[in-house]
């Protein structure tokens, strides 16, 4: 048999712990909404365009490789190409070895400093992948279809 | 019904032992059917290849490094709220085997980073809040053996493991709050996974086993904890008894 007091302790407890979870819920969400545009990992090519990211320092840019755009410079490792998120498009110069998943239409991540003329000059390039799997096959098949929904390589 | 009845040692044994058997076999085969679908019968990505197979060890990974947590935290409450004393046992057996989760994602996140973005770490939103999880799980453990009052222990793990639980929707919806280098979701998203059911289906195997897994292993650490309460409770009997004669 249980005591009324010790039920009403129980009671209490527990409206104690809901109290608190509100005011910390409410706290983190506050908090995470003040970060905001801070918690971005990358700024995109409009960001750029923009003029809202910082110039002469280290900072990434994000987006599709634009289709068509990637030139190898003869006779170095430099490769040049052009991150685009659809509106804007951003020359990038790279030194280096690309990740096995770089291609045209592919997103990628590129870490370095935007130069006077424009260009971004990168001391690191990352590709980034999209949610969707499948097997080859099915990508032929979707493509062969028509059913393909170009998420990326649409970039001209 | 009243949950009380399951909550006493005897009952939980019983309880136990009666889904111990269940969960240890479901775990066996949900893992040895999961993982020679996941790495001989599913097929290579379109994009990928065959890296994509350290995506079946990976993400079941991290959705039970959030499970576990998700479930700390109850006991925590269970804990505060209650003062059971099975609650602790609980959260004290759950938190080494979340943790364990928490460091396999980390891993096999950054075995998988490397080939496919070119990098084993960046500081994303997604990395960064998985890893303040896997902290979180090692404070809990530090901070419940800290005191030399074990009920003291239990009850500041227990706030801490239900402060840490703003971190767990931080980290699930980071890849949509924020531009991360991590993909965003391709099995909860409101349209059909982003998935093809060749691959869903190793990969809903080995999330099955994950969870079998940790269930068996829980209830087995569950009764050791409750084993150990005992002799200690024992052992302090003994002492009391000495020193009376």
């Amino acid at each position: 048999m249980k005591l009324p007091k010790a039920r009403a302790a129980k009671r209490r407890r527990l409206t104690v712990l809901l109290l608190a979870g509100l005011g910390l819920g409410t706290a983190a969400a506050l908090t995470l909404a003040a970060f905001d545009d801070h918690l971005v990992f990358f700024h995109t090519p409009s960001d750029v365009a923009a003029k809202k990211v910082p110039l002469d320092r280290q900072m990434r840019i994000g987006g599709l490789v634009e289709v068509g755009s990637v030139e190898r410079v003869a006779g170095s490792a430099e490769v040049r190409f052009k991150v685009t998120d659809l509106e804007h498009a951003v020359p990038v110069a790279y030194v280096g070895v690309l990740p096995d998943l770089f291609r045209e239409g592919q997103g990628v991540v590129a870490n370095g400093k935007l130069s006077a003329d424009g260009t971004f000059r990168a001391g690191e390039v990352l590709a980034r992948h999209d949610e969707n799997y499948m097997p080859a096959e099915v990508a032929e098949a979707l493509k062969r279809s028509g059913r393909w929904q170009e998420t990326t390589g649409s970039a001209k | 019904m009243n949950w009380h009845r399951y909550a006493s040692p005897a009952n939980f044994k019983r309880l136990s032992d009666r889904l111990l058997p269940w969960a240890a076999g479901g775990a066996a085969l949900c893992l040895g059917v999961g993982l020679w679908n996941a790495l001989f019968v599913s097929p290579a990505d379109y994009q990928q290849g065959e890296t994509v197979r350290i995506m079946y060890v990976h993400v079941p990974a991290a959705w039970m490094a959030m499970f576990a947590y998700a479930n700390l935290a109850l006991a925590g409450a269970a804990t505060l709220v209650w003062r059971h004393p099975l609650a602790d046992v609980a959260g004290r057996a759950i938190a080494p085997v979340g943790a364990a989760f928490t460091f396999l994602c980390l891993v096999t996140g950054a075995l998988w980073g490397k080939p496919m973005w070119g990098a084993w770490w960046v500081w994303d939103a997604r990395l960064t809040s998985v890893l303040i999880l896997f902290f979180v799980y090692l404070a809990y453990m530090a901070l419940n053996a800290a005191f030399d009052e074990p009920e003291r222990g239990a009850r500041a793990s227990a706030v801490l493991a239900l402060v840490g639980v703003v971190n767990l929707p931080v980290i699930k919806f980071s890849v949509d709050w924020w531009n991360t280098l991590h993909q965003p979701a391709s099995i909860s998203r409101l349209d059909a996974p982003a998935i093809h059911s060749s691959m869903l289906l190793p990969l809903l195997a080995m999330a099955a086993g994950y969870t079998l897994f940790f269930v068996a292993v829980t209830l087995v650490r569950m009764r050791a904890g409750l084993i150990e309460r005992r002799i200690d409770a024992l052992q302090q009997q003994h002492l009391a008894d000495a020193e009376r004669a």
